[in-house]
Order: C-alpha cells, then structure tokens, then sequence
C-alpha cells in the first residue's frame, strides 16, 4: 500500500513532474517538496484560509486536497501571483495601507481578495468581508484589509473607467 | 527633553510619520521565513503522544513497536530528557511564599493535564512521527481531575511536591475600606467571571533545534519574541555556555505574549537535538495548540464600590480567584496576571481606600500565564462594570459618573492606591474627545428613537490604564534573568548607509520600521538607507526584546541615544576631513552641512570613504568611530503608563441573545507617537482580541478537565464579518523620562474593548432586567440572563 | 495532523469506481469535493485503505431539466449551485441557503451529492433536499436506484446509502408561480454550521397555504422535517396568530440536542425565533 504516485501539473506556469505520497496535502506538496513556502498552514483543516492558493483560477485550501488530486490542475499560488504581476495593486495598497502585520495570513488574504475582485465588481464593505469569512487574522482586526481591497476595487473601476 | 515638537517638517524627519514598513513587502510576495519553512540538511521531525486524561499516574509506555516503524529515528520518555535537563520552577522571588512543583521536559511519574506531552517521536517526517505516535502504548492510572478553582483551593494538593493548591495569595489594603463602605450612600457589588481563552496565533508555535556537538554549540531557530531569554534558559537548563546558544527568531507568525513561555515540547525538542546531533523540527498543530499553548484569564472576580451622595467613589473592594493550570509558568510564572488585576483596579479614578484579595490556584488544566494585556482586561472590566452600575444605581449618565471621578489631569504625579506612580495621565481630555468622537448625543438620541420601534441599541465606554515601558521592577527584581534593558549597534557601511541592530524584536507590529524611523530621522538621513536587523542573538546586543509594551519606549529610546551617539562619531570625523568644529556641523540629507545655513559641505558617503578607504588622508591619532554600541535601561518611574477610553456601540437581538457590535471607538494617549498608522493598526488589532474575548472566544472544559472545543472550527475567533469598524483619536503626553518620549500601545485595544463592551450589551438590556457579568457574552448566556430560556 | 497513508485512484467512469470499491473490501471511501473527507483523514477520525476520486467523472456532472425536476449532478460544487440562473429560477429554496454553506473557498470544492453523502444535520442543503422532496439518485454494483430524501437519511451521518453506492445526481421538483420560499439561519459567525437553521417550501395561493414543507438543520441527528408545524399550517392564512400557533406546535415537535456550546432549550428557543420570522417574511418570498 501507499506508493508514491506519478504526478504532473502545472504550479505557476511551471510544468512539475513529481512523485508524491497520496497523504501529501497539497499545502505540504508545495512548502515542502518544491519549496513555495509563500503558502502557509494555520489550521491544517479548512477554516484558517492561510493555505488558500488558486486551482484552476478560484481560491481553493491547499490543505483540504492531496496533491494527488492536483494531477493535470494548475496551481498558482502567492509567489506566481506575484511573479505574473497580477495583484500588484492589491500588495501596494495592503503594504501602504498597513492591512498586514505578522504576514502569516497575508498570502491567503491576496488569494481571497483576488477571488473577490475576479468578478470585476466592486463589492461594499460588508460585502469584502463576508467574502473574508473563511480568512482567519488574528493580528489586524480586520478592518485594514477591508480598506485595502476597497481601495483597490475602486482604482480597478477608475482604471477600467478611463480606458474606455 | 523631549526635543520634536515642531520639527516634524524638516527633511529626514521621520518621529510622527505614517510611513510603511520595509519589511512588509517580502511578506506581500510570499517570501517570509517563518520557523516554519526552514528546512536544515539532516533534519528530523518531532511529534508527541499526549496524555489523555487530565490528572493520573504514569504506570507503563511501550515505545517498542514504534521505535521499530520505518523512518523512525528516536523515541524519549520522561527518563531520557530528565538526566540532561536541570528541573525548572515558575516563581518569582518578589512574590512572598510563591510556590509552583519543579518541571521537565516529558514527566516522570505524573501527567497534570490533558494533552500533556508524555513522549516524544524523532522520525523522517512528521506523517511518520504520528504514525509511530499511534503505536505508543501509554498506560496511565487516571486520578480524579481538579478542574474547578474553587474547589481546587480546598481539596488535597495535586503536586506532592507541595501542600497545597494555592500557588500564590496576597492581599492589598490601603486601610479605610470598611469604613467607606459603612459611611457610603451608595453601593455597588458584582459577581464577574471571566473565562479561559488563547492567544490563537495564525502561525503556531515552531522550533527547530539544531545541536552540534563538535562544538557543544545549540542554534535554536525559535518562532518567540524574547530570543534572549531562550538564549538564557537552554544555556542554564542544558548546561551549554551561553555564548554557545544561538537563538534566530526569523519571521513570526503572531505572539502576543503566547510566544514567551517556557513549554515542554520545546525544552524536549532541544534536549532530542542534543542527544541526536542533529536539526529537529517541531511544529505544533492546531489541536496541539489549543492543549499546550498558554491560556489566559479564567478569574472569579467580586467587586464592591463604595459612593457618595455626589456619586463620587470613596472605597473599592476586590476579592480574585484565578486558575492557573498544573504549574506556574517559567521564567514569567503565572501570577503576574492575578497580580496586575488587583493593581490596576480603579485606576483611572480618584479615590483612596482600596482593598484586594488574590488567589492564584492550581488545577489540572494546561498553564495559563501572560498574553496581550495581562491582566488588564479584568481589572478594567470589573472597574468600568461598576461604575456603570453605580451610575445606573445613582441615574447618572455614563460619562456623567466617569467626570466625577476621574483622576484630574492637572493632578500629576500621583501614586495610586495599590502602588502605581503615575507620571502624567490624561483622562480627562481622553474622556472628553470619546464624547465628541463617538457623537454620543446624537447616538442617545438614535438609541431613543430605535427603542421606541423596538430595536435594542446599547453603548458603552471604558477607560483603561495600561502599563508599558517596564523597568528591572517587573521581573529583575524577582531574580528572573529577564533584561528591562535595550542594546543596539551602530554601523555606518562604507557606502554611507546605516545597519542597525536591535535586541527589540518584530512580530509584525513594526518594531523594525519605527526603529529605522528613528535613527534616521536623528542622523539625518534618508530612512531607506537604514537597515534594521533583530532577532539573532548572534548578532544583536542582549536584551528585553518584545513583552510589556516596551518596544517603542525602550527600543526606541536606545535606537535614539545610540543614533545620537554615531552621529556625534561622524560629525567629528567630518570636522576633521572639513576642518570644521563638529559643533558647526550637522547631517541633513544624507550631507555634512553647516548647521546654521544648511549649506551642503561633503556627503556622508564622502565620508566614510575616507575614513575606510583613506585613513591616511586623516590626521595623524585620528580613529574614526563608525560603529557604536548603545544600551538603555529605562530609569525614573517604575512603568510608563499609556491611557485611554473607549467606547462600542451594539445592537443585541433580544429574542436570540445575538449581539452585533455596530462601531468601536478608540481614544488612547501612548505619548510620543513614532508612526501614527502602525499605532492605529495596534490598537485595532488589540480591540478585536479584546472583542473577541468578549463575545467569542472560551476554552471550555468538562468536569474531567477535557477541552472539549480544542480546535479552530470549536473555538471562535473573531472573524472579519463579525468585527466593526474602529475609530481612533490620539492625544500625546510624552513621558519625560526619555528624550523620546513613547509609550506603549500595543495592549490598549485589549485592555478595554471587553470591559467597553460588557458596558454596551447591559446598556442595551436596561429595563429588561438583565445584567452580564460573565464574558464571553454568548447568545445563550444573553438568554439566560434575560430569562427567555 | 496528517492522514494515515492510503492509495489513491481516480477512476474514469462510475462503473469503474463502483467496482474499485467493490475489491477493496469495504477500507475504501470516495472523495469528491473532499471538503469533509479530508479534515476528517487529516484528524485520524478516518483512515481508508483506498481513496477513489469521483470529483472528475463527467456523468455526475451538470444541471439540467429533466421531466419536471432540476437534476443536480452529484459532484456539482456548492458555488455553482450560488451562481446558477436555473437554481435560482428553479430551485429557489437552494440558491438562497447556498450563501449560507461555509465560506467561498469551500464552497470552489465542495459537492452537492458529497453534502448529501455525509449527511451533516448542521449542514444546509440535506435540511433543504427534506424540504423541497428530493429525489435521489444512487448507483451500484447491481444497478441504479432512486430514494426519496424523506427516506434517505437515516441517523447521525448515517443515510440509506450502502457501502460502495454513489450518488450520482440529486432531483428537485421545480418551482411553480405558487411557490413561496425563505431561508435563515443562525450561526456565531458568518459561514459557521448554524446553531439552527431551517428552509422553507410552500404553495401558496391567494394568501393561504396548498402546502407547505419545512425543514430544520442543527436540531436532531438528522436534518428535520416538521409535519406536525406544516399540518398546522395548511390551508391557513400566515397571521400573527397561526404563526404563534405553529411556533407552539414545534415546541412540542422538536427535541434538539445540545452541544458544549448550547444547550437543548436554547436550540429549541432559537428554532421557534426562526420559525416566525421565516413564515413572517414567506409570503414576500425574500
Ligand atoms: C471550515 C468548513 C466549514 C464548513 N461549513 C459548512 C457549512 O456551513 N455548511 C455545510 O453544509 N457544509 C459545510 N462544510 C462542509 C462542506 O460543505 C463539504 O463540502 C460537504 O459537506 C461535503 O462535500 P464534499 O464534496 O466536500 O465531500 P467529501 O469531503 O469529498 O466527502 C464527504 C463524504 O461523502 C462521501 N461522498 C462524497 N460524494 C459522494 C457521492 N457522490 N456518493 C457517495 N458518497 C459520497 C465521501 O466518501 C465522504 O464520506 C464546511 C467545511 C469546512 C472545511
Ligand atoms: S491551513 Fe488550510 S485553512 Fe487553515
Ligand atoms: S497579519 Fe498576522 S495573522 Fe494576519
């Protein structure tokens, strides 16, 4: 029993080759054996949304699916977000807002916060944080990383605004 | 002193800018290094088996089918441990007659609480460490558990290393009490308990030890705030000369004050390391955590005001009864808590005669000792609970009593009745600018309107105390080796930039950025040219690091003195270079300039190119100084103390008891503030801890001493749904015993957010006969106390 | 926290996966959404020999109409039920629990057959598969059956699924113009299981009840449906007063458990709350 399984995905663009245990989370898989440790694990159950990374396109806890079950998926977490270039507002205005502290929630925070503005809408207050309900911060209380979202939905909206 | 009034504007001024923190960005991008990602060649993983049961008798473990699993590489009990760790024991001598039973790391005989770690797995990886944890057999004689403080103050000694349960009592009694009672037109009583909750840090507890023996050398990579303390405990504990202790406190995932204790799987973790040779890792799991993480609070407080007909306080009495868990924890021990709750009593207010009585008790549940606020939330709780009783008692308005009796502000320096000398407070302005921010008129008149239809409005407010800037009186005194002092170098790089490293440490809060604020602001120089390092105890000087608020005040203040001293070093040697009287001189923009028209004379940079490249070029003796060492030990009053109110607004659902907490406000005085938008977040950040104390979060146990909602989907934290907004104001009165004049605020949101809280939710019930005196405030106790269920 | 060691296969059709059960002599479990399943692995609670993943298998995919009933393929996840036009325009009872069900990470994952499978009494739609008469469809080695949700769940976690069988889609009858529905719920927090919680489905017409099913969830080991209260209710006008009369009824209807953070008669007390505000605002069908 419990061989290790052939696996081929995508993480960030990049094509990964690997053999992993079933057991392997993909959280583990990914801080682990390729060394993205930008994911990080509070809870390792499903209700910290420190893990949550992006499978094919939507925010998903890296520590509710094996590995495994990532085959022929693509995977990007906080490091590819960032290489891509995709959330550079987001950072900006969390890093100038402050809406961080420790940082240990901050990449699932981005996840999230990418999710809520895929839309392309620009949810209110309430709505950014019911969209936060899954996204366990113990150190800022909340409050600035709903003013950073906001933010950056709103220069989001000016942006598309202007271009057209 | 206190030399930046008015000199905010001028370039390279930093003190009072909202200004971001550098170290915040690597954090955005996913490229923290949290104990947690390190990985070390040939390193191991640790796991534990737990006890089971609350209190019993070791009988056997069988380790054998586990030591056989493959990828097993050890497997310790008790015994093993024990012969190479000296014993440690949480008491402090400044507490008459403190006692608390010897510690190690894995027990010999007894197991004191449940989740108690028994044995220790060394393997390959973590899966395989709990898979041989599943195959250790450890029979355990269980003994009836103590769980209830009351009781456990009167039953049998647990320990047999001692008489009793009582791990330390005390009294205070400043005389006069019980004839202020008999004399009083009015009194107020309540009965007020407090539960158990943890401090729930996203990141948990981590460590990877790592011993070589070639050169009797330990490098701990430690997921705590108080590196040099660590350092400290594992040299004395394991016997390794200190200056062969490393310990690296990289990035951390939260602390506030869970992060600082002495715990059992980490002393093992060491001790494994040492008799392995080699890097093992420990990372609690979140079900670990809750059973072995420090807990807080769980007190049974009665308070009594006594008044006159004026509604002006004559006499406070206070009795506390708070458990402790198995033992007193090291080196902080477990009774400071109970002893700043009897301290802090009334402490805004004026009045003389108070009497205290503390009982800190032992049970079999896991320790509970210092976290964010300690003790803070209860005494302010009990405090604000009754005055707003009194009030109702007297048909006084909230802020009406609070006016009343507030300690004048032009009253200073005065010495409260339980010991506290107070340098300067502010609560009168404080208490005044609540009223204008929370627009209390209008929201009265809101609440009436609301009322009328129905709906349930309450507000509350609070003032709070809050001790910072601790000196030796906090633990020095005690015979802790717990530094109140701050050390920092200086090093001006050939590229005229500055490296500074600091024994104050970061968990997020921003030490490193404020510290760099200020050295830059005092040199004169541009703050990106600042590199601010903490956290190795290699490379930074000894000392306090993070605990009591005391980041900003000491730090900083260190951070400044050293800053002024290199900068008095660059200046004599750029009067050398320029032939210039220093005096004459000074540092702007990164450039030598004369002080009295700015003109710009040579770059800093300039300057330390020759004084590292060209010393030849100086005059002949010169020694160009351009590193320094700095320490500070903060001198003059025992403790600065921050102040401050706050107010909350709540809706509560009378037919479901569900609370909504509308808005927070926040009005604090933490003197010089460094940066405004740090200080605003710590504060926010402290409240909801406090409103999650307040509505949330409990760590509830059966009468067996079992945890029965020890994980995260159980134990509620605050969530971002859950939590209002907060409005913050400051009012700045810098303590005159440091040139920078800051205080601490990290622990002001905590301190009164419950009691604010507590004070809204009976707001909101008046006239339904329902009084809250027990936090946290859940629908179901709501219900109660209004009698719909 | 990490799970036992298990194999793992990801089979290419239903029938594949029935049978790679089948040999496994009763150690295997399925997993689709895995939203349960794993923290349950992570927590040792569970520890299959054989994980066979279901989350791929084109044939419990999609939403469809077919003869008068929204078919809800079993692996579709819970935020395509929140998104989709035709739940909301049939099945409105669903589209307005989904919000309800956990939080959007979890709901990218979780199933709405896995939902069902595991049978949580705290969970929103079993409570709601009660109240709106679903028909589930199961498969197995033998063959292909079909159990009405009044049937299907049994006990604690337990549901007439036998071991090996699959859900593989779920039928809700469609909604009507008569069709009046609300849903609520109360949770400490926002995505939290609730303490209760309940749906409701009518048939109204001129302001009275044809007929009405109502379902409670947190409030017994499975979810609840309360006849005596509908029976109360049937053929009446939604007043004040046949509101408090139904509220008494499920007074003596329901016998909630309690748990370490709320006792039985706060339960009670709650679900009767929620009662008469649902009934309260059914008629404007919010
Ligand atoms: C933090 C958190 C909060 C949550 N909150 C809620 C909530 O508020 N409300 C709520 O309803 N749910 C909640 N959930 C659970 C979530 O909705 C799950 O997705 C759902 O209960 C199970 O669906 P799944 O597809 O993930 O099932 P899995 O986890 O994959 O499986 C669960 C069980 O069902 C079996 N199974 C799955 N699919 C089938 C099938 N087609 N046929 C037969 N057996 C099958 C599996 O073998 C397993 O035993 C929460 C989960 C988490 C982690
Ligand atoms: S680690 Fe995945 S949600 Fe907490
Ligand atoms: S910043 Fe520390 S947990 Fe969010």
């Amino acid at each position: 029993m419990s061989g290790k399984v052939a696996i081929s995905l995508t993480v960030n663009g990049e094509t990964i080759e690997a053999l992993v245990a079933p057991r392997t989370t993909l959280a583990d898989f990914l801080r682990q054996d390729i060394q993205l440790t930008g994911t990080h694990t509070g809870c390792e159950m499903g209700v910290c949304g420190a893990c949550l990374v992006l499978l094919d396109d939507r925010p998903v806890h890296a520590c509710l699916m094996f590995a495994v079950q990532a085959d022929g998926c693509a995977v990007e977490t906080i490091e590819g977000l960032t290489h891509r270039r995709a959330i550079d507002d987001l950072q900006k205005v969390f890093h100038e807002r402050n809406a961080l502290q420790c940082g240990f929630c901050t990449p699932g925070m981005l996840v999230s916060a990418y999710g809520i503005l895929a839309s392309g809408g620009e949810p209110d207050r309430d709505g950014i944080r019911d969209a936060l309900s899954g996204n366990y911060c113990r150190c800022t209380g909340y409050e600035a990383i709903v003013d950073a979202i906001e933010m950056t939905a709103r220069q989001r909206r000016q942006h598309r605004e202007e271009e057209a | 002193m206190n030399a930046f009034a008015g000199s905010i504007d001028r370039p390279n001024s930093y003190i009072g800018r909202s200004v971001s923190r550098p170290n915040a960005k690597r954090l955005l991008e996913g490229r923290g290094r949290y104990v947690t990602d390190l990985v070390l060649p040939r390193m191991l993983h640790a796991a534990f088996v737990r006890s089971p049961y609350a209190h019993g008798r070791l009988v056997s473990i069988d380790i054998e089918e586990a030591k056989a699993l493959s990828g097993v590489r050890a497997v310790f009990t008790g015994e093993d441990l024990a012969s190479i760790c000296a014993p440690w024991t949480g008491t402090l001598e400044h507490f008459n007659n403190m006692k608390s039973p010897p510690q190690v790391p894995l027990p010999l005989e007894k197991v004191m609480w449940s989740g108690q770690p028994v044995v220790l797995i060394v393997a390959d990886s973590r899966a395989i460490a709990e898979d041989a944890a599943e195959l250790v057999i450890v029979d355990i004689e269980e003994l009836p558990a103590l769980a209830d403080p009351v009781e456990a103050m009167s039953a049998e000694a647990m320990s047999q290393e001692l008489a009793d349960n009582i791990c330390f009592a005390t009294k205070l009694d400043s005389g006069g009490v019980e004839e202020a009672f008999d004399a009083a037109d009015t009194t107020v009583g309540q009965s007020f308990i407090f539960g158990r909750h943890t401090a729930v840090t996203l990141e948990p507890r981590a460590i990877v030890a790592d011993y070589d023996p070639s050169e009797n050398r330990l490098t701990a990579h430690h997921a705590t705030q108080t590196p040099y303390q660590f350092q400290d405990v594992y040299s004395r504990h394991y016997g390794i000369p200190e200056a062969n202790v490393r310990v690296i406190a990289p990035d951390i995932g939260g602390s506030f004050g869970m992060k600082l204790h002495v715990y059992h799987e980490e002393m093992a973790v060491v001790g494994a390391s040492i008799l392995l040779g080699r890097p093992i890792k420990y990372v609690a799991d979140r079900m670990e955590s809750f059973v072995s993480d420090i807990h807080a609070r769980d007190h049974r407080v009665t308070g009594r005001l006594a008044l006159d007909r004026d509604g002006r306080i004559t006499a406070m009495d206070v009795d506390d009864v708070t458990a402790i868990g198995a033992f007193s924890s090291y080196p902080r021990t477990s009774a400071v808590e109970g002893n700043q709750v009897i301290r802090l009593m009334g402490a805004p207010y004026d009045f003389s005669s108070y009497r205290a009585n503390l009982s800190v008790v032992f049970q079999n549940k896991v320790q509970t000792s210092q976290y964010r606020a300690v003790g803070h939330p209860i005494a302010c709780a009990v405090t604000e609970c009754l005055v707003d009783a009194a009030a109702r008692e007297l048909g006084l308005d909230p802020f009406e009593i609070r006016e009343r009796n507030l300690i004048p502000d032009n009253s200073y320096p005065r010495t409260s009745p339980t010991g506290y000398q107070f340098e300067k407070l502010s609560h009168q302005v404080c208490l005044a600018r609540l009223k204008s921010i929370m627009n209390y008129d209008d929201l009265l008149a809101e609440q009436a309107d609301l009322r009328v239809k129905g709906v349930l409005r309450g507000i509350g407010i609070a003032l709070f105390v809050e001790i910072t800037n601790p000196s030796p009186a906090f633990y020095g005194v005690g015979g802790a080796r717990i530094s109140a002092q701050d050390g920092a170098i200086l090093k001006l790089t050939p590229s005229g930039e500055v490296h500074c490293s600091i024994s104050v440490t970061e968990q997020g809060q921003g030490t490193e950025t404020i510290i760099g604020q200020i050295v830059a602001d005092q040199l004169g120089i541009d703050r990106e040219k600042v590199r601010v390092m903490t956290g190795d105890t290699d490379t930074t000087p000894h000392g306090g690091a993070t605990w009591a608020c005391r980041g900003a005040g000491i730090g900083g203040e260190t951070a400044l003195q050293a800053a002024r001293k290199l900068k008095a070093n660059l200046l004599a040697v750029a009067g050398l270079i320029l032939q210039a009287q220093p005096g004459e001189l000074d540092i702007r923009a990164d450039w030598i300039v004369e002080a009295v028209t700015g003109q710009q004379r040579i770059s800093l940079a300039e300057v330390a190119r020759i004084a590292f490249f060209r010393s030849d070029t100086l005059p002949p003796e010169t020694q160009a100084q351009l590193s320094v060492v700095h320490h500070y030990a903060p001198q003059g009053y025992p403790f600065a103390f921050t102040n401050g109110a706050q107010g909350c607004l709540v809706e509560v659902d009378a037919e479901t008891g569900f609370v909504k907490i509308l808005k927070h406000w926040v009005v604090e005085d933490c003197g010089r503030i460094i940066n405004p938008l740090l200080v605003d977040e710590q504060v926010r950040g402290g409240v909801v801890q406090g409103l999650g104390a307040a509505f949330f979060e409990e760590c509830l146990y059966n009468e067996d001493g079992q945890l029965t909602n020890g994980s995260l989907a159980d134990y509620l934290v605050p969530m971002a749904c859950e939590m209002p907004d907060i409005e913050i104001s400051h009012v700045e009165t810098p303590t005159r015993d440091t040139e920078l004049g800051a205080k601490g605020c990290g622990e002001a949101g905590t301190a009164a957010a419950s009691a604010a809280a507590m004070n809204a939710v009976n707001d909101a019930l008046v006239g339904h006969g329902a009084v809250l005196t027990q936090i946290p405030m859940t629908p179901t106790r709501i219900l109660r106390a209004l009698g719909t269920i | 926290m990490k799970a036992r060691a298990f194999d793992y296969m990801r089979p290419k059709c239903v029938q594949e996966a029935l049978e790679a059960f089948a040999s496994a002599d009763g150690d295997a479990s399925y997993i689709a959404g895995g939203q349960s399943l794993v923290p349950a692995l992570a927590l040792r609670l569970q520890a299959p020999g054989l994980l066979i993943d279901i989350a791929r298998l084109d044939e419990l995919r999609g939403l469809s109409i077919v003869d008068g009933h929204l078919r809800i393929g079993a692996t579709t996840r819970h935020c395509e039920i929140l998104g989709s036009n035709l739940v909301r325009e049939h099945a409105p009872l669903l589209a307005k629990a989904a919000p309800f069900v956990a939080h959007p990470a979890i709901r990218n994952k979780g199933t709405f057959g896995g939902s069902l499978a595991l049978a949580d009494p705290a969970s929103e739609f079993p409570a709601m598969a009660l109240a709106l008469d679903a028909i589930i469809e199961i498969a197995s080695v033998e063959g292909s059956r079909r159990v009405g949700a009044g049937d299907f769940f049994i006990d604690l976690y337990e549901t007439a699924l036998q071991p090996g069988e699959i859900i593989t889609a779920v039928h809700v009858p469609v909604a009507t113009v008569k069709t009046r529905t609300a849903f609520d719920e109360l949770a400490r927090r926002r995505g939290d299981y609730a303490i209760v919680g309940a749906g409701i489905d009518a048939q109204m017409q001129g302001g009275f009840v044809e007929r009405m099913r109502i379902a409670f969830l947190s409030v017994g080991p499975t979810p609840v449906r309360v006849s005596a209260v509908e029976a109360a209710l049937t053929g009446r006008q939604l007043t004040p007063e046949a509101i408090r009369q139904a509220q008494d009824v499920l007074g003596t209807e329901l016998d909630p458990a309690g748990d370490e953070h709320t006792p039985p008669k706060m339960r009670r007390h709650l679900a009767r709350v929620l009662l008469g505000r649902l009934l309260g605002r059914l008629e404007a069908n919010v």
